[in-house]
This record gives structure tokens, C-alpha cells and sequence, in this order.
């Protein structure tokens, strides 16, 4: 059976302002996001609620869910 | 700028770059330090208290924390170590339209700026006071500072820190503050709204927050991370003032409360100024 399509999140990431922290992975309720090197990337796209929690706690402005 | 309701509707994220000046990002604070945060607290409380860039006067001192008037696009100044309040309170008295805003840590203010902090506190002159609490000395490279817990490791106390700790909002209650409250960079969401509540408060209003240093503290006191720091500090060792009374004293036993701790009114050193030039001219 196909679900109906789920609206995605766009989850947007500077790399130039990311310092790599792991804040906003650490604290992700879902576990979206993950460290790789020294930034931070999106694992598992799907599992995003935009709960924005990444967005306010991110130091750096470096990370935006629309 | 998008306003709250659209913003809570659709689920558009804060445009913070109307209140930035351009081109100063990334900033200067290491990876992982919570001043960021609580900037980005800042300006979202500043967005929904309805003051414009050009009404609003940013004011700091020295230090890690007083960086931050750097990055905002309001009237700015950045002055002596631990002299914020005394060129924010001739701020205030020659401007008494602007809503000055200073950002101190917790060295600047209640050590270097000890005397300035509690006399400012005592005139309770319209002004919001952030004492940013990290728990030592960042900027000039992890000196034990008067917050620094008992027992932990800075450049300065090689062996633990004996001095005991001061309690900056009771020490601010103490001296006359009107508004003493606590948050936390964790908690972002409800320190936004302690600040606009902060803001928003005619009188000394003084908010400390509690944030993370992880270069000086959390290395020399083998705290791994930020996220290690930002869970002991303030996600377990702070407790909702809402909560307090509910929950089991165990529980609360120990822990820093958070949220508007104190709040009165009394009257601001402003208008009393003004009250006294008008009897004076008038005799």
C-alpha cells in the first residue's frame, strides 16, 4: 500500500559556518542528523518532524529547516 | 520579517540576518560555546517585543560574552573590562528613549564590574542586564571566575577552587534589581521568553544564563563535549521555578532554579532624574 507522499523537510546546512559541534545531532529527538568530519549532515531525511529544535539550539546559524 | 503567527503556521524558520550585521559571520566563540544561542534568543525575543534596530543600544564589556553587540545591527558599544553598566547608564540618562541592553559574563560583571553591577542594580535604571555564566574566565584563557563551582579545575586553581561561589541573581535581588531571572542555552525556547520579559520590564532587569564554555572549563574538567556540559549544567542541574514546589525536595535539592525568579516595581532612576530637574526649575 502506498502511504500518501509526505511533504520532506528541507533541511539546509552551511558548511562554511558549521564548526561542528554536535549540538543540534546530539539533541535531534529523531535522529536525523549525524557528524561527518568535521560538519554536520542529514542521515535520515525522512524521520525529520521540523521541530526546528536543531535550528534554535545550532551556535553558529549554520543550520535551517524549511 | 515574518511574524509570529505565520511563523508558528507554517513552520518558517527565524530569518535572523535583519538583525546581523553583514558579512561578520562565522563568529569568533569556539565550536560549541552557547553564546550563540543565546544570541540567537536574543534577537528572536527583540523580534516579538516590538523595538526597532535604531531604538534599541547594545553595551558590553570585555570578554568572551561581550563580543556580542559586535554582531548585532543596533547602536553598539563596546567599552572597558567590567565598566558596561557605568557607559550604559550615561547611555541611558542622555538617551532616555533607548532600550540599552547589556551583555556581561560572568568575570565582567561580578568581579571587574562587581561594584558597577550592584550600584546599578541599587538605582534600578531602566536597563536589561545579561550575565552570561559559563563558569570561568574564556577570553583570557580559563582563570577560575566568582561562579566557578568549588572543587573544579581552572588555569588559576591547579589543584580545585576553594573560594565559595556567588549567586548572581540573589546578589542582583540583593542590590535592588526589579527583575531577577534565570535561563539557560539549553532551554532556548523559554529563555526567549524570559528575555522578552526582560525587555519588556521597566527597571534594572537581570537575567543570568547559564551556558557552556567547552575550550576552558569542559577540557581542564574532563567535560568531553558541549552536548555533556549543556546535560549536566542546565538540562539536569537547573529545575523550572513552576515545577519546584511539585516536585520532591530530593529532587529539587541542589539545583539552580530557572525561569523569573523576582519581580517587582519601583521607581526608575530616569523618571525620578527628570522629577528632580522639574522641582528645581521650578522653584
Amino acid at each position: 500500500m502506498v502511504e500518501p507522499a509526505k511533504a520532506l523537510a528541507d533541511i539546509r546546512i552551511d558548511e562554511n559556518l558549521c564548526k561542528g559541534c554536535s549540538i543540534c545531532a546530539d539533541f535531534c529527538p529523531t535522529n536525523v542528523l549525524e557528524m561527518r568530519g568535521s560538519v554536520v549532515a542529514v542521515k535520515d531525511l525522512e524521520a525529520c518532524t521540523k521541530c526546528q529544535l536543531c535550528d534554535l539550539r545550532c551556535p553558529d546559524f549554520a543550520i535551517q529547516v524549511y | 520579517m515574518s511574524t509570529p503567527a505565520t511563523a508558528a503556521k507554517k513552520k518558517v524558520p527565524f530569518d535572523y540576518s535583519g538583525y546581523l550585521r553583514a558579512g561578520k559571520l562565522p563568529h569568533i566563540w569556539c565550536p560549541g560555546c552557547g553564546h550563540g544561542i543565546v544570541l540567537k534568543s536574543l534577537l528572536r525575543a527583540i523580534d516579538v517585543s516590538g523595538f526597532t534596530k535604531d531604538q534599541l543600544c547594545m553595551v558590553s564589556g570585555i570578554g568572551c560574552s561581550s563580543r556580542t553587540p559586535g554582531y548585532v545591527d543596533f547602536k553598539t558599544l563596546h567599552t572597558l573590562h567590567g565598566r558596561a553598566f557605568s557607559y550604559a547608564t550615561g547611555v541611558k540618562l542622555a538617551n532616555p528613549e533607548l532600550k540599552v541592553i547589556v551583555a556581561s559574563g560572568d568575570g565582567d560583571a561580578l568581579a571587574i564590574g562587581g561594584n558597577h553591577f550592584i550600584h546599578t542594580c541599587r538605582r534600578n535604571i531602566d536597563m536589561t542586564i545579561l550575565v552570561y555564566t559559563n563558569y570561568i574566565y574564556g577570553m583570557t584563557g580559563g582563570q577560575y571566575s566568582p561562579t566557578t563551582p568549588q572543587g573544579a579545575m581552572a588555569t588559576t586553581s591547579r589543584y580545585g577552587n576553594i573560594e565559595p561561589v556567588f549567586d548572581t541573581c540573589e546578589l542582583a535581588k540583593a542590590s535592588g534589581a526589579t527583575f531577577v531571572a534565570r535561563g539557560t542555552s539549553y532551554h532556548c525556547q523559554e529563555l526567549e521568553k524570559i528575555l522578552l520579559a526582560a525587555i519588556k520590564h521597566k527597571g534594572t532587569s537581570v537575567v543570568e544564563i547559564i551556558d557552556q564554555c567547552p575550550t576552558y572549563y569542559g577540557r581542564q574538567n574532563k567535560l568531553r563535549s558541549a552536548t555533556e556540559m549543556m546535560e549536566i549544567f542546565e538540562k539536569n542541574g537547573t529545575v523550572s521555578v513552576k515545577q519546584a514546589d511539585r516536585l520532591p525536595p530530593e529532587k529539587v535539592e541542589g539545583k539552580l532554579l530557572r525561569g523569573i525568579l523576582y519581580q517587582v516595581e519601583r521607581p526608575e532612576y530616569c523618571e525620578e532624574y527628570d522629577k528632580l530637574i522639574e522641582k528645581v526649575r521650578g522653584q
